[in-house]
């Protein structure tokens, strides 16, 4: 089934925040940002641009009606600075004016003083200095510190990687509009309408049941409006709330670059120990998460990072450690994958620089190691693995042995191109790390008329989640899609939600919406059963139609629907659903936090240009687990979508921070994402259908994060052809790959030039790197 | 509605229309950045956004985009259907290579690209039986697009007797725009309430002609009009190569090549171009002509010999003769779309195997767009050897000075420069050992 939004997509008929009508007197709103990433606010003059034409009102931190604090797991984030500042981009003061270009006048006059306080940038600069989000997480299994002695291949490195922007192409926004008892109608293009109720309750100082945060879809998220839309919404919010105004405020791309945190760029040092049968015996890793200024999702994601640092491998000796590093950068936040990739990341190094070590390729120790049914992870959760399926099936499917021997015969006759290849095994766990976040409701309403009307907690935002809604119902209550409707997500109609985030958002919501679907036919069951004189079980709902033991009657589903009205049936329900089997306990870093996980193995193979330092993308062929997708089309493009953003996040995206805290790619001229020429020439995706039961809704695994990381590989195979031209290039494992990285790597003559080992060249370079 | 707001800097194409003109004689339509465009060059045009191409069934433009799962989250959608449409309104072979390039300018964060290209891959079949009929006639016949585009034409030229002169701006410190593709990214809130004389539509400054070996080129040309010029193609059959490399469909629809010219980025495209073929410029100040070489234009960084009330109206250049070898080269972060970490032509001629005169420019590598004048000396008058090539790599290291910045370290630019230099060699005299020159 397609997307069901598609009509209106390609007509230009879809309604973002951006095309909703304006109510009349509306102002629109424009933050003042700091200009300083830390500082002591001396003073702030407001006089000049209160002057300029249409200004109402300029607010600042004193003008909170609420508590002045928007931060979600951690109370460290002023709505408004009070006096002090910790990043380049931190709201000082919410202008509203009558039109939106006075708004952004008017914030070009506000002046302030600031007394600059020393600035750190580098997460490793913070950790020194004991800067640190949460206490510090470790996560352990076996014992590594006399694992060692068994190993007789010990590798050490350092792999950092660095932030995306989710460059989501529809920018944050808000629109309040103020109800009479001050309540507040407040559409926002957020991922979590939940979480924009609570800092809005928080912040303007109202009940949460005052709030309608309504969503009916957005131009992308990726992670990056999950926690970062409160701000908007909540100084929205805030102003609606106090001047009686609808009040709207539609971020600049640049505004939006600037202020908002991206995914986390981590440095992380490891060491892996093999034995002689190359078997893993020994991870240890340590993480620095450059966390920004304050903790927004950083200690959740810094989790997900541990949780995912031996990736798809069976390692009975792991140690991993992980700081959260306050820095004064934007807060950074979820992004796609939310601490996995980057855990990933290290272990994927960590058994590459092992592989060169021993001369090798890395796939001759990926595969030893792949996990199998009933492995532990470090977390203590046992493993029901697809890893060996997924990767034998690639290998075979996609002849590696003949791709290998084809890009052999192509590099030994070509120089000014070479190719590499890689493989990436993932996996990934599917729940929210937080245990507490794995419920959902929906609320189901039958119509008179037969329609059926859906609200569920979650957000579309391009993942094709209401699709599956509609699809769930129309399986459950068995009639035509169309007569089913999506209902925009709201925090009247379903309370409490968590963010569309996690990849779990069709799981949990689907299996509420099956719930209440599911009792509402057993309604309906009992109200033909009293009709045509039979029991409840004789009876089903086929195609729009009633069976009774086997046997089509004349009632159709208009008909059994008015019946059960006219007896005074209930044609509504509103349906609670847990995920079951999930605990997790944090003070021992064990339990059983996922659902289940989703695997897959990719195979990467790209060409680079040895002249110029340019790549292209030859093919990304995959097989995922998929369980049994309940939306082939939608699943698909899921992977598709993951994958190059995987690859842009390990090649071409690049983000720039100074000194000082400033972003230096801060626009879309300066920032690059993929392109439409960018992308894999070929994306072969193979599902492996599993018939083992899981706790996915229809058993069709979750699908929106772990494709993403199957970008990771081709961060391995730009390096493997580099090393097809340059056997002796020193190249750090310091992601992205720029073009720049691979032209300075193709032509690196350290190794000849001087005799130091690898290991201090890396050093040195990464020092270079970042100073 | 449909129209969305991106990125306001013509990189995303969310908000792309589709400009209907007469200036060729007959209608012609071409995708823009709507954010980039100001009113004054929509003068007397069709603007159509893609609620102007709705049908009460989903056009096949838009089927395709359906059938294939080409959109997710929709906001960039609008964008592509409208670059479509333009591709099905062009005259340029309804090739799946050209429905790619027609949605180059557009950015998607969700789908990966590989559904917009299998849609793309069916628009372009679409087109296929069109053969000699006219895009619009053939767009509408098939019910691709509106019925009413076929009365655009007579509507235009209806409304055109009544906007003539409407235009005109006497202030002679008007800021000028031509296509306004980087004044409007650079100073948009400078601008938007200026006094503005509007370029892009005056007649004398268009148009691409060949004067026995000269080519003579109007400023107002757009890097779309070289694209489209036989002379051009003629002597560059590089030509096409080149501009995949520079911008985008939107863009180069809209940007000028006077433009790029002044606006004296040290690193655009079309400078670097010209300065190889050592383009002449002509200047008018209303009253006089004055006539400089384009190699002498810049003075320092985004400093320029050019007057306030001075304008360009002429640019000339020496056509490539037959012993005259030729070569663009270009390397950005993003291969496609993106500003060039460093660029550079090559002009040079060639007889008996000895250079008898080079012009060799780069960008990104100085202040100013550059010519490398001592490496050419150094190369005029050697014959071409591996080891000569070398050498002026060496050379051209010792006239320039790159600074770090987004677009790559210092470090990053000379090794690149070097290559680069290397690369045209390589392209121009395929004789030369490739190993000796990149592995030493």
């Amino acid at each position: 089934m397609k997307n069901i939004d598609s009509r209106t997509h390609v007509r230009g008929e879809s309604i973002y925040l951006d095309d909703i009508p304006l109510v009349q007197g509306t102002l629109f709103g424009a933050a003042f940002p700091s200009p300083i990433a830390h500082g002591i606010i001396k003073r702030l003059d407001l006089s000049v641009a209160e002057a300029m034409p249409g200004v109402v009102k300029i607010l600042t931190y004193q003008d909170v009606t609420g508590e002045n604090q928007i931060g979600g797991i951690v109370p460290d984030e002023p709505l408004l600075a009070e006096h002090h500042v910790h990043y380049v981009g931190m709201p000082i003061a919410f202008v509203l004016a009558e039109a939106d270009d006075q708004a952004r006048a008017a914030v070009k006059k506000i002046t302030v003083d600031i007394d600059p306080l020393p600035v750190i940038t580098d997460p490793r600069e913070a950790h020194a200095k004991g800067e640190l989000i949460i206490r510090p997480r470790t996560h352990r299994l076996g014992d590594t510190s006399t694992a060692w002695a068994q190993c007789t291949h010990i590798s050490k490195g350092r792999a950092d990687s660095n932030g995306q922007e989710h460059l989501y192409i529809e920018t944050q926004g808000a629109y309040a509009i103020p109800q009479e008892n001050n309540a507040i109608k407040l559409y926002s293009s957020t991922q979590g309408p939940t979480a924009v109720q609570r800092a809005v309750a928080r912040s303007s100082g109202l009940a949460m049941h005052q709030i309608d945060v309504d969503v009916t879809r957005l131009g992308g998220g990726f992670g990056g409006k999950e926690d970062q839309a409160n701000m908007w919404a909540a100084l929205c919010a805030l102003a609606a709330h106090i001047l009686r105004k609808p009040v709207k405020y539609s971020l600049h791309r640049m505004e939006d670059m600037a202020m908002t945190g991206k995914r986390h760029p981590y440095s992380s040092d490891f060491k892996i120990g093999l034995d002689d049968e190359l078997r893993i015996i020994a991870y240890e890793a340590t993480f620095y998460q450059n966390a920004g200024a304050a903790a927004d999702l950083s200690p959740a994601v810094l989790e997900r990072t541990l949780f995912h640092c031996t990736n798809s491998y069976f390692i009975p000796n792991v140690t991993a450690t992980a700081y959260s590093c306050r820095t004064h950068l934007p807060p950074n936040t979820a992004f796609r994958g939310f601490g996995g990739p980057q855990g990933m990341f290290v272990i994927e190094a960590a058994i590459a620089k092992a592989a060169e070590n021993l001369g090798i390729d890395a796939s001759v120790i990926q595969s030893r190691n792949l996990n199998k049914t009933g492995d532990e992870f470090a977390y203590g959760q046992k493993a029901v693995s697809e890893a060996h399926a997924c990767w034998n099936k690639a290998q075979e499917l996609y002849e590696l042995s003949a791709i290998r021997s084809r890009i052999d015969s192509f590099n030994a006759t070509n120089v000014l191109y070479k190719k590499g290849i890689a493989l990436m095994p993932i996996c990934f766990g599917i729940s929210f790390t937080n245990t507490r976040m794995n419920q959902a409701r929906a609320l189901v309403h039958v119509y008179t008329d037969g329609s059926v009307g859906v609200s569920t907690g979650a957000v579309e935002m391009g993942q094709g989640v209401n699709t599956k809604m509609l699809q769930v119902a129309a399986h459950e209550f068995s009639v035509r899609p169309e007569r089913i409707k999506l209902q925009a997500t709201s925090t009247y109609r379903i309370a409490n939600t968590s963010p569309s985030a996690a990849s779990a958002t069709a799981d949990l919501n689907g299996k509420a919406v099956q719930m209440a679907c599911t009792e509402i036919v057993n309604r309906l069951k009992v109200v033909a059963a009293g009709e045509f004189q039979v029991s409840a079980e004789e009876i089903i709902l086929k195609d729009e139609w009633v069976y009774v033991n086997g046997e089509r009657t004349d009632w159709d589903w208009n008909r059994l629907v008015m019946e059960a009205f006219t007896k005074r049936v209930s044609l509504s329900e509103h349906a609670h659903y847990a995920t079951p089997e999930i605990h997790y306990d944090a003070s021992r870093e064990k339990g059983h936090p996922f659902a289940y996980h989703v695997y897959g193995t990719a195979i990467v193979e790209v060409t680079i240009d040895c002249l110029r330092g340019t790549y292209d993308m030859e093919s990304v062929k995959v097989v995922h687990d998929f369980g049994v997708s309940m939306n082939p089309l939608i699943d698909r493009g899921q992977i598709e979508g993951g994958i190059v953003q995987g690859l842009g996040w390990m090649t071409m995206e690049e983000v720039v921070y100074d000194k000082a805290g400033r972003l230096r790619s801060n626009a879309l001229s300066t920032y690059k994402v993929p392109d439409i020429y960018s992308v894999p020439k070929e994306i072969a995706i193979e599902p492996l259908k599993t018939e083992q039961d899981n706790l996915a809704i229809f058993r069709s695994k979750a699908v929106g994060e772990p494709p993403l990381m199957y970008g990771i590989g081709a961060y391995f195979a730009l390096r493997n052809a580099i090393y097809a031209f340059n056997s002796t290039a020193a190249i750090p494992f310091d992601a992205p790959m720029t073009p720049e990285k691979v032209l300075l790597a193709l032509y690196d003559n350290s190794a000849k030039e001087d005799s130091v080992t690898n290991e201090q060249t890396e050093s040195a370079k990464h020092l270079a790197a970042n100073s | 509605m449909g129209t969305k707001i991106g990125c306001r800097e013509g990189d995303c194409g969310a908000c792309t229309v589709l400009v209907g003109d007469l200036s060729t004689g007959t209608l012609r339509y071409r995708t823009a950045t709507s954010c980039l465009m100001p009113l004054g060059n929509a003068h007397g045009k069709h603007i159509v956004t893609v609620e102007g191409i709705n049908m009460t069934d989903l056009n096949p433009i838009q089927q395709a985009m359906t059938d294939e799962s080409a959109t997710q989250c929709g906001f960039c959608t609008p964008g592509f259907v409208m670059s479509l449409a333009g591709f099905c309104l062009s005259k340029n072979e309804p090739t799946v290579q050209n429905a790619i390039t027609a949605i180059d300018g557009n950015i998607c964060r969700c789908t990966g690209y590989k559904s917009i290209e299998r849609a793309a891959t069916h628009v372009a079949h679409l087109l296929e039986p069109r053969n000699n009929e006219t895009p619009t006639d053939f767009a509408v016949g098939q019910n691709i697009l509106p019925a009413y585009f076929t009365t655009i034409q007579d509507r235009l030229q209806t409304l055109s007797l009544g906007v003539d002169g409407e235009l005109k701006n006497d202030n002679p410190l008007a800021q000028r725009i031509g296509g306004g593709t980087d004044v409007y990214v650079q100073k948009h809130d400078e601008i938007k309430d200026a006094s503005i004389q509007f370029l892009f539509d005056k007649t004398e400054l268009k148009g691409i002609q060949q004067e026995g070996n000269q080519c003579i080129i109007g400023p107002a040309s757009t890097v779309t009009d070289l694209i489209e010029s036989e002379i051009i193609q003629r002597y560059f059959p590089g030509f096409n190569d080149y501009t995949k490399l520079v911008s985008s469909t939107p863009i180069r629809n809209i940007a000028t090549i006077g433009g790029n010219f002044i606006n004296a980025s040290p690193i655009g495209d079309f400078t670097i171009f010209f300065l190889a073929l050592d383009a002449t410029l002509t200047f008018s100040n209303g009253v006089t002509l004055r006539e400089l070489p384009l190699r002498n234009l810049y003075l320092g960084y985004k400093m320029l010999d050019k007057q306030p009330e001075e304008h360009l109206t002429q640019i000339r250049f020496d056509l490539p003769g037959a012993t005259t070898r030729f070569n663009f080269e270009k390397v950005s972060k993003r291969t496609h779309l993106d500003i060039a970490s460093v660029n550079s032509a090559i002009n040079l001629t060639v007889e008996n195997n000895v250079i008898t005169s080079v012009k060799l420019s780069a960008g990104g590598v100085a202040p100013i767009p550059k010519r490398l004048v001592k490496t050419e000396t150094f190369l005029t008058g050697k014959s071409i050897t591996e080891d000569v090539v070398l050498q002026a790599t060496a050379i051209a290291q010792t006239e320039i000075s790159p600074i770090s910045d987004a677009r790559g370290t210092e470090t990053y630019k000379r090794l690149l420069l070097a290559q680069l230099i290397k690369a045209h060699f390589i392209k121009l005299f395929p004789e030369l050992k490739v190993e000796q020159l990149l592995i030493q």
